[in-house]
């Protein structure tokens, strides 16, 4: 744990939001240090979609700040929060369907960010787009000899539609990715061979922020878990910390469920 | 007999499929197959003035390639960027009213004014639409429906720039040969240019707002900023065919903003076929001389193009361009099944 | 005093024109933008069948209002039904609809003579002071008896709920076995309908006139952007606002601007807050 010698990469500061009369969220704080992968579990509707949203400015909040390596960015354009390395996926994803798989990356590619980064891999310097964008699907996942980069978007199935949500996240070489459910959807199988690629991100000195309802596959790659319940922070720390935490087992998690889990972690 | 099934096949020529990519054209007969269908149109274009009999035909000439300008431009927001703009007439009375403007008070002539009322005009038309950028669908649609009346009421009522009688005795190109020549190398210019620009790099960010603009938006783009941008190359071609509209008839005036200019180069799209820009120049050739022809019987040629475009949404959406590619890269066949 | 009186009044009529318009996209999500030709060829068919064939009055306004009803569900069986769902489609699809009506009339000869309908009842009357005849008093009354009886209808019988609950969720209300295409068709009809009352009450004031067609359009489009698109009574609400501002612009600015106060009140509202006044869309969902 790093918590007292690192500077936090980024910050939520008693953030509250509410849609109408519904508190999503309130009061919620927390650090994510470098280098961390962060997993945020709790029910249906407890926030979690909410928490990414009001990082990466897809929504203001109602109260709260949120601060990137210590700079204020509370409600700043998505594409602002973007061009700071702070990159998020979508919980449904959202892929360019009429392009094919590899020009998904060409557009993430042509954002200043990109332009100034190089992209992933790129070494500060942006070649062909289109050429890249291959590249990073390669390294991905995406088979290059199967033509698999090249099918249009609609035709793939969900498993290279979520590492296609990865891959614009990467291309945009950034400091932070916020995975919404990455896993929810897939095939153990799927969800076996993505497990190692989140790994290697964290390798890489990409911090990681999961909110995931796969729980036996987050703990593997989470050093840091946070429940929420019904828009309030419940409990944060280590994966075993959590689950042996009475509150969080009354509140959130059937017991045979912790049980399993906790067999497994 | 009866009982005997057939089944339509349609299999691409073979020709095709190798001229597919760039890198097998390997013959002569090839790379006409690819040039052929541009080499017609262009050649077409170019000779179309010295095929009409009259004045009046050269006439119509100029008129369908000002609304084949409009319907690229159209097009291209509609189908390439997801803005569906309704108000074909605010950019032609925009670029209109500049051109009439500059030419009669400040007494530039034509040569300057066209291109001067494409940039000054596409640029007004752009901070106008500014605002309304973030909207979607319908409610982009009907404000851009709204913004050209707006503009013939302003004028009207604050009895601006000549009010309803509009600005007279503007001066008209210096011959008919060269009108119509601007107008035919306009429609081309901007018909190529688009195809070619909506497969760069910078086109495929248009395909990506329209397909999904919060992940273009995740990914560190600016969308306010390229959707202005597109905004602004299609208000600008359709200033620049106000412009020409201003010095043909020599006047330019609230008329600029009727209906006519909104919804013809929109039937004209739907019926050449949406989305592949060479379209809606075809459907300009056909719709708008015959509705030339129909001048005489008044509003009946809006009846006509209205229900034109009816009958095309509902049984044929996919425009007559798709249906002759088809023919053209297809060969269809029975076969039992 | 005759602001608010008249106001009040050219408030009830353009709720009258909105209604239709409102009620249409609110149920079946289908933006009619025949709306205004289904206006005039009511006052037309009533004209025709009343000075022409030479029915009583009240035989030719309720055929025409039939006629109006099965021209609107019939538009929307032949046409829309199968541009359902492609918002833009529909406009255009609409729209052309409404100009080949609209067109088709001003050349089958409705021009040049003038077309009037018969006030319903002759003479006038002092409100505080300020002189209104008799007809814009039924109008008035007629207009708000109308809202309070869609609302009443709305919320208390059977096809007025399925229509309410198709307007919240279409899929939803189709597993609960109401047949959406047969309630849009319903409700296009109904819209139709309105469209019709709101000529037979609005026309005998003036000539009947082609161009009034966009006019109608254009109020109605401004009436449910302004009240929120898909919420009549909102519609019904920003008719009163619209409807006294556009008085207030006649009396102290000039009759030229009345107009353009519509037109201004759609575009502000599309770019201030596009859900209009009472408007349900989420905001996520219009915007980008």
């Amino acid at each position: 744990m790093n918590q007292d010698m690192a500077e936090p990469i980024l910050q939520m500061d008693k953030t509250s939001k509410s849609f109408g009369g519904v508190q999503a969220l309130r009061d919620v704080s927390f650090d994510v240090f470098p280098g961390d992968v962060l997993g945020i579990i709790g029910p249906n509707g407890s926030g979690k979609t909410t928490i990414v949203n009001c990082i990466t400015g897809f929504v203001k909040p109602t109260s709260g700040r949120v601060y990137f390596k210590g700079e204020d960015i509370t409600g700043r354009q998505p594409h602002k929060v973007a061009d700071l390395g702070v990159t998020r996926t979508f919980q449904i994803m959202r892929p360019y369907y009429s392009l094919p798989a590899y020009k998904n990356l060409v557009i993430p590619l042509f954002s200043p960010r990109a332009k100034r980064t190089g992209g992933w891999r790129g070494g500060g310097r942006l070649g062909n787009r289109q050429t890249i964008a291959i590249d990073i699907l390669e390294e991905i996942g995406f088979e290059r000899d199967s033509y698999i980069p090249f099918k249009k978007t609609s035709t793939l199935p969900t498993g290279y539609l979520k590492r296609l949500e990865l891959a614009r996240c990467l291309a945009l070489k950034p400091e932070i990715i916020i995975c919404d459910e990455v896993f929810s959807g897939l095939s153990m199988s799927e969800i076996a061979s993505m497990v190692p690629l989140i790994q290697r991100l964290q390798d890489e000195g990409i911090t990681i922020v999961m909110i995931e309802h796969r729980l036996r596959e987050l703990f593997q790659v989470a050093n840091r878990v946070m429940v929420l319940n019904f828009g309030q922070k419940l409990t944060e720390g280590t994966p075993t910390e959590v689950m042996a935490d009475e509150k969080v087992k009354e509140a959130y998690f059937g017991s045979e469920e912790v049980e399993e889990v906790m067999i497994y972690a | 007999m009866s009982t005997q099934k057939l089944r339509k096949e349609r299999i691409d020529r073979g020709i095709k499929v190798r001229s597919d990519g760039l890198y097998a054209l390997m013959s002569l007969r090839e790379l006409s197959y690819l040039t052929l269908p541009r080499f017609v149109l262009i050649a077409g274009m170019l000779s179309l003035p010295f095929l009409m009999p009259d004045m009046y035909w050269q006439r119509v000439i100029s008129i369908v390639c000002i609304y084949a300008i409009l319907a690229l431009s159209f097009d291209f927001l509609a189908h390439y960027v997801g803005l569906v703009s309704l108000g074909g007439a605010f950019f032609i009375g925009t670029g209109g009213y500049v051109a009439g403007i500059l030419n009669s008070y400040y007494g530039i002539p034509p040569v300057l004014t066209v291109p001067l009322a494409a940039i000054i005009g596409g640029a007004i038309c752009t901070l106008m639409l500014l605002p309304c950028l973030p909207l979607k669908g319908v409610y982009f649609a009907i404000v851009t429906l709204m913004y050209p009346l707006f503009m013939a009421r302003i004028i009207e009522a604050f009895d601006l720039f000549g009010g309803t009688d509009g600005l007279a005795g503007i001066d008209s190109f210096s011959s008919a040969f060269a009108e119509q020549y601007l107008v035919i190398c306009t429609v081309l210019i901007f018909l190529f240019g688009l195809r070619r620009f909506v497969t760069t790099d910078m086109g495929l960010i248009f395909t990506a707002v329209m397909d999904n603009d919060q992940a273009v938006k995740a990914s560190g783009i600016n969308i306010t900023k390229y959707k202005a941008l597109a905004v602004f190359i299609a208000s600008s071609a359709g200033c620049m065919a106000g412009a020409c509209l201003t010095h043909i008839y020599m006047w330019s005036g609230i008329s600029q903003f009727a209906l006519d200019f909104s919804i013809l180069p929109i039937a004209a799209t739907v019926i050449g076929g949406a989305g592949t820009l060479a379209g809606p120049v075809l459907g300009c050739f056909i719709l708008v001389p015959v509705s030339e022809l129909l001048r005489d019987f008044g509003t009946l040629r809006i009846v006509f193009y209205a229900s034109v475009l009816v009958g095309f949404i509902l049984f044929r959406s996919d425009g007559i361009m798709v249906f002759m590619q088809r023919k053209y890269e297809q060969f269809e066949r029975w076969t039992k099944i | 005093m005759e602001i608010l009186v008249y106001g009040t009044i050219n408030s009830v009529s353009l709720a009258l024109m909105g209604l239709g318009f409102a009620m249409v996209y609110g149920i079946s999500r289908v933006p009619n933008f025949a709306h205004g030709a289904l206006y005039i060829i009511c006052g037309f068919v009533t004209w025709t069948l009343f000075q022409i064939v030479g029915l009583s009055y009240f035989v030719a306004i309720i055929l025409s209002l039939c006629v109006n009803g099965i021209l609107g569900m019939s538009m929307y069986r032949f046409v829309l039904i199968r541009v359902r769902g492609m918002s833009i489609s529909e406009i255009i699809a609409s729209y052309a609809i409404g100009l080949v009506i609209l067109e088709g009339l001003r050349f089958g000869g409705f021009r040049g003579m003038t077309y009037t309908l018969p006030v319903f009842m002759e003479g006038s009357l002092m409100i505080g002071g300020v002189p209104v005849d008799y007809h814009r008093v039924v109008m008035t009354i007629i207009g708000v008896a109308l809202v309070a009886g869609l609302w009443v209808f709305t919320h208390y019988t059977r096809i007025g709920l399925a229509l309410q609950g198709m307007a919240q969720d279409e899929r939803a209300a189709m597993m609960l076995g109401i047949d959406s295409d047969f309630m849009a068709m319903v409700a296009m009809g109904f819209g139709a309908v309105l469209a019709g009352v709101a000529a037979i009450l609005i026309l005998p004031l003036g000539n009947i006139v082609v161009e009034s067609g966009y006019h109608v359009l254009i109020m109605s489009i401004a009436v449910c952007i302004v009240g929120g698109l898909g919420s009549w009574m909102g519609a019904f609400f920003a008719a009163f606002i619209i409807g006294y501002a556009q008085i207030l612009t006649v009396v102290y600015i000039g009759s030229h601007f009345q107009m353009v106060v519509a037109i201004l009140a759609i575009i502000l509202t599309l770019i201030l807050k596009p859900s209009g006044l009472f408007g349900q869309q989420k905001e996520l969902e219009e915007r980008v």
